[in-house]
């Protein structure tokens, strides 16, 4: 292909819509008939319903609805019991709740004041319980549970199917990877090092809130509007609880106005569809700012390393423990723990390794998906870690790390062998950008001190996994795509043209590409994992070389042409002396101005088996980040002076958009490093809302962040391409505090790094002087 | 108890009946259909329900209807002229200063007051005029790199 469209920063597709204020948002949506559903929630952080009493809140003017256990136990339409991993959810509270804003009744009614009130007037009796309020508290002998069994869903997934509750404790699931033998490890090692990290529950804070319209028909279908990022998971998981097949449920997807992962598996739709179930009217419900926090969180972690080093740094063992407080219901904690432990080790070559990742039941909100899923809190440890050591050793941290760092071919803690791998390349450019070498300038005058860090990354994508596409190619030769991923920020809708564009040598302007709906898309699993321009960008690539080939097809039949004459350039093609166009190849199949080709792209992800070696991932996420800091101190107020981060993007197919990724992720990661955390007090949230928790605004930027797109192609992914969303934030926050450590030779093992945590090191330092 | 207000939105002289505990975000969005700004915290602190009443940008989401009575509202649909983005839209989308869009109308609406007040500002009073808006997707430098654009005309 000659004039391509891949590889340039067209503008994005989405974006006339949404600059003009015309892009809907489900909150923007209204269906005919809809009322309006609130969601009473518990007190408690953990209690047993003794009774509800609803007839005051039914008595209210406009109330249609009052949805309580009775109503979901007692129906044999419904399966009170979901989950993505495990079926420990209900969609109202059955015998008891298990966290603070554990939904207990809904109602329904013609304005949202109405409903408001309806609440109110709902009677509970509770019968508190004693509470486990974090993940030490939960693994303590004789800790209350949290669940005392836990129903197992029928098809569950494929990388989770070995992950089980243990038994008669909080544990819901516990990952074990072993390579070599860690204590010969440790006896081989001249040093060894122990140190525990923490980080704390934070939210996702898309601005656009969680909200779903649902809608019963008379037949029984199922037609649901929502804010979701796996629509397909979704669909399975109601078509379960309300006993139809997938056909009767349809789910469809408007914009999303952020997602980061908090917007993955069922959340508000099992309750929206139970409500309009029993209103017999079409519901919405868009929660408020402190639902939003009650009803999804990233993991608080607890993480202990242990590692073992020779004097020149080698590395010879590491032993790693995460511990993640999944909250109240598993969600999708079990691959969250899963996946921090896989690469919990860092992106190093460590001959004996032993991971214990456990995603620990406490009486808190559920904890689930955030963008680094798992590896941004197993990232805080070990690169924190490896500056420790490299300080004890007196070592240059980029030394530590490419003498130890994977390259092409390097030995995964799993026995497999990584490829396509530009680890090293992105370390050497973060630290060339912000000017590793000239780090020991003289320091300034005064109490204000700078340093530089430095931190890099490994993560593994969702494997096995599933993306199908379908595109038209319409009788004008324009072109139109239907899958599942949603377009939540990230740039999909474009992407996807661009690869389509390329492959089939038209226009991006040409081709539309619809947003999702369950009844007319193909089967995607979800828009997470960083996964969607290589998963759903190979399975669209694939569409349009199907395409391509019944074009050929058509030629070699209507024009008796051999096949190996047929040639296609620049959204024409050739064959002996004659060009024609898609659209007058079209016009000779169809006879006329009509007619569609439908070509189809279908991935396929799996877990391979050779020589007794299981791949763990599609592809790797690789990157690192700098940063450079100025600390005061006398008063441990911090700086960000630059920051930059590089990604091994595979191949870029939008430029922009991947810059857009990079930056966007490294922000999220100053904010999680500089100053995000929930705050409980008795499994109550006290800060849910953006005044006391806080996030970063463009007054906390540095000046400058650097993105860097560092290109090793796949061979698998479309023209080379790997997802990026993630990978950028996970090395922030041990970038910074790294920088902390050079600035001011303290060491913060704790997040958020605040000024008061960095004044109180440094007194300790000096008292140890 | 219902109180009539009236408002000139986007342009055009508008007679409202609203409740007096409604909000001006509640009645652009629910009685006009102009949802292009966004409820996000509801306190006035993230700057998505942003719009400009009589020139100035306000948190519609904590503004009465009834003490926007008289005055005059901006909304993201107004901006555009007859067949031509605002110079604001063409930048954002030219330096990709938007992903999901949730806080674009905010964004856009600040600035263009920004602007008004102070057609050439700095990079350091953009950065401080824009702090009270977020944006989670985190397009900082792309939405400084617009409004310098605009400013420098």
């Amino acid at each position: 292909m000659e004039e391509t469209e891949t590889g340039e920063s067209i503008r994005r597709l989405d974006y006339e819509a949404k600059i003009t204020g015309r892009a809907q948002y489900l909150a923007d949506m209204k269906v005919p008939g809809m009322c309006h559903g609130k969601i009473l929630r518990s007190p408690h952080p953990h209690a047993r319903i003794r009774s509800l009493d609803t007839s005051k809140a039914l008595s209210i003017r406009g109330v249609l609805a009052v949805l309580t256990r009775d109503d979901i136990v007692k129906d044999q339409g419904i399966d009170p019991y979901y989950g993505p991993v495990f079926k420990d959810q209900t969609i109202v509270a059955v015998e008891k709740v298990r966290h603070v804003g554990d939904p207990v009744a809904a109602v329904a009614a013609l304005e949202p004041e109405a409903a408001e009130e309806a609440l109110s007037r709902i009677e509970i009796d509770y019968e508190e319980m004693p509470a486990v309020l974090d993940v030490s508290e939960a693994m303590a002998k004789g800790a209350p549970l949290l669940h005392e069994s836990v129903r197992m869903p029928p098809h569950g997934f494929a990388d989770l199917a070995e992950l089980k509750p243990v038994e008669g404790t909080n544990i819901c699931t516990h990952f074990k990877l072993v390579k070599g033998d860690v204590e010969k490890g440790f006896a081989e090692s001249d040093y060894i090092f122990e140190d525990t990290f923490t980080l704390p529950t934070t939210q996702h804070c898309s601005l656009e809130p969680h909200g779903c319209i649902a809608s019963v028909e008379r037949d029984g279908r199922i037609v649901v509007w929502s804010t979701t990022q796996n629509p397909f998971v979704v669909r399975t998981q109601l078509a379960n609880i309300f006993k139809v097949s997938v056909s009767k449920v349809r789910i469809v997807v408007p914009y999303l106005g952020g997602g980061y992962g908090g917007k993955v598996y069922p959340k508000l739709e099992p309750l929206t569809v139970a409500l309009a179930r029993k209103a017999r009217r079409p519901v919405r419900i868009v929660l408020s700012r402190e639902e939003v926090f009650y009803t999804i969180t990233k993991h608080a972690a607890v993480i202990r390393m242990k590692t073992g080093v020779k004097k020149d740094g080698t590395l010879v063992a590491r032993q790693c423990e995460v511990l993640l407080d999944t909250g109240a219901y598993a969600e999708i904690g079990p691959r969250v723990a899963k996946k921090s432990g896989y690469t919990a080790a860092g992106p190093y070559k460590i001959p004996n390794v032993k991971i214990d990742s456990m995603s620990i039941y406490t009486n808190r909100p559920p904890a689930g998906a955030f963008r680094g899923f798992g590896v941004s809190q197993s990232a805080w440890a070990h690169e924190s870690q490896m500056d420790v050591i490299a300080a004890a050793l007196n070592m240059d941290p980029l030394e530590i790390r490419l003498k130890n760092g994977y390259e092409e071919g390097s030995e995964f803690v799993t026995g497999e062998t990584l490829s396509s791998l530009g680890l090293k390349s992105c370390v050497e450019k973060v630290a060339a950008a912000i000017g590793w070498k000239e780090k020991r300038a003289a320091q300034p005058n005064g109490p204000v001190r700078r340093g530089k860090g430095i931190a890099c990354m490994i993560k593994a994508t969702i494997t096995p996994s599933i993306s199908c596409a379908v595109v038209k190619l319409n009788e004008d030769a324009s072109a139109t795509i239907y899958t599942g991923t949603v377009e939540m920020g990230q740039g999909s809708d474009t992407v996807l043209a661009q690869i389509v564009a390329r492959e089939m040598g038209i226009s991006a302007e040409n081709i539309q590409v619809l947003g999702v709906d369950t009844d007319v898309a193909p089967y995607d699993l979800t828009t997470s994992s960083s996964r969607s321009t290589f998963h759903m960008g190979k399975a669209v690539q694939l569409a349009a070389q199907d395409l391509l080939n019944q074009l050929k097809q058509i030629v070699v039949q209507d024009y008796g042409v051999p096949p190996d004459q047929v040639k296609f350039s620049n959204g024409r093609v050739q064959f002996l002396e004659t060009v024609l166009d898609y659209q007058e190849i079209l016009f000779k199949r169809f006879g006329m101005q009509g007619g569609t080709l439908v070509g189809q792209g279908q991935v396929k992800t799996k877990v391979t088996h050779e020589r007794g070696v299981k791949t763990t991932s599609s592809f790797w996420f690789l990157g690192a980040g700098a940063a450079e800091v100025e600390v005061d101190c006398e008063t441990g107020k911090l700086r960000l002076v630059k920051y930059v981060t590089a990604v091994d993007v595979g191949k870029a197919i939008n430029p922009l958009g991947c810059r857009q990724q990079l930056e966007g992720a490294a922000i999220t990661g100053m904010g999680q490093a500089l100053f995000e955390e929930i705050v409980f007090d008795n499994g109550q949230i006290v800060n849910p809302n953006f005044v006391d928790y806080v996030l970063p605004s463009l007054g906390d930027m540095p000046p400058s962040i650097e993105p860097i797109l560092v290109e090793v192609p796949h061979l698998e992914g479309p023209f080379g391409a790997k997802g990026i969303g993630e990978t950028a934030l996970i090395p922030v926050a041990p970038a910074i505090a790294n920088a902390i450590f050079d600035a001011v030779g303290v060491r913060i093992r704790d997040l958020p790094i605040k000024a008061e945590k960095i004044f109180l090191a440094l007194e300790e330092a000096k008292k140890k002087l | 108890m219902k109180k009539q207000i009236h408002v000139r939105v986007n342009g055009l002289e508008t007679e409202l009946q609203v409740e007096p505990r409604m909000t001006l975000l509640e009645v652009v969005r629910e009685q006009l259909g102009l949802t292009g700004a966004k409820l996000g915290c509801d306190i006035q602190v993230c700057g998505a329900c942003t719009l400009l009443l009589n020139g100035k940008p306000v948190s519609a989401c904590s503004v009465l209807a009834v003490d926007a009575d008289g005055g005059d509202v901006l909304t993201i649909e107004g901006l555009a002229g007859q067949g031509s983005l605002h110079p604001l839209q063409e930048a954002f989308m030219e330096f990709g200063a938007l992903q999901c869009g949730y806080c674009t109308s905010g964004f856009i609406l600040t600035a263009k007051a920004m602007l008004e007040e102070n057609p050439r500002p700095g990079e350091a009073e953009i950065r401080s005029y824009l702090a009270g808006n977020f944006c989670r997707c985190g397009c900082y430098q792309e939405i400084v790199q617009a409004i310098k654009r605009v400013a420098g005309r």
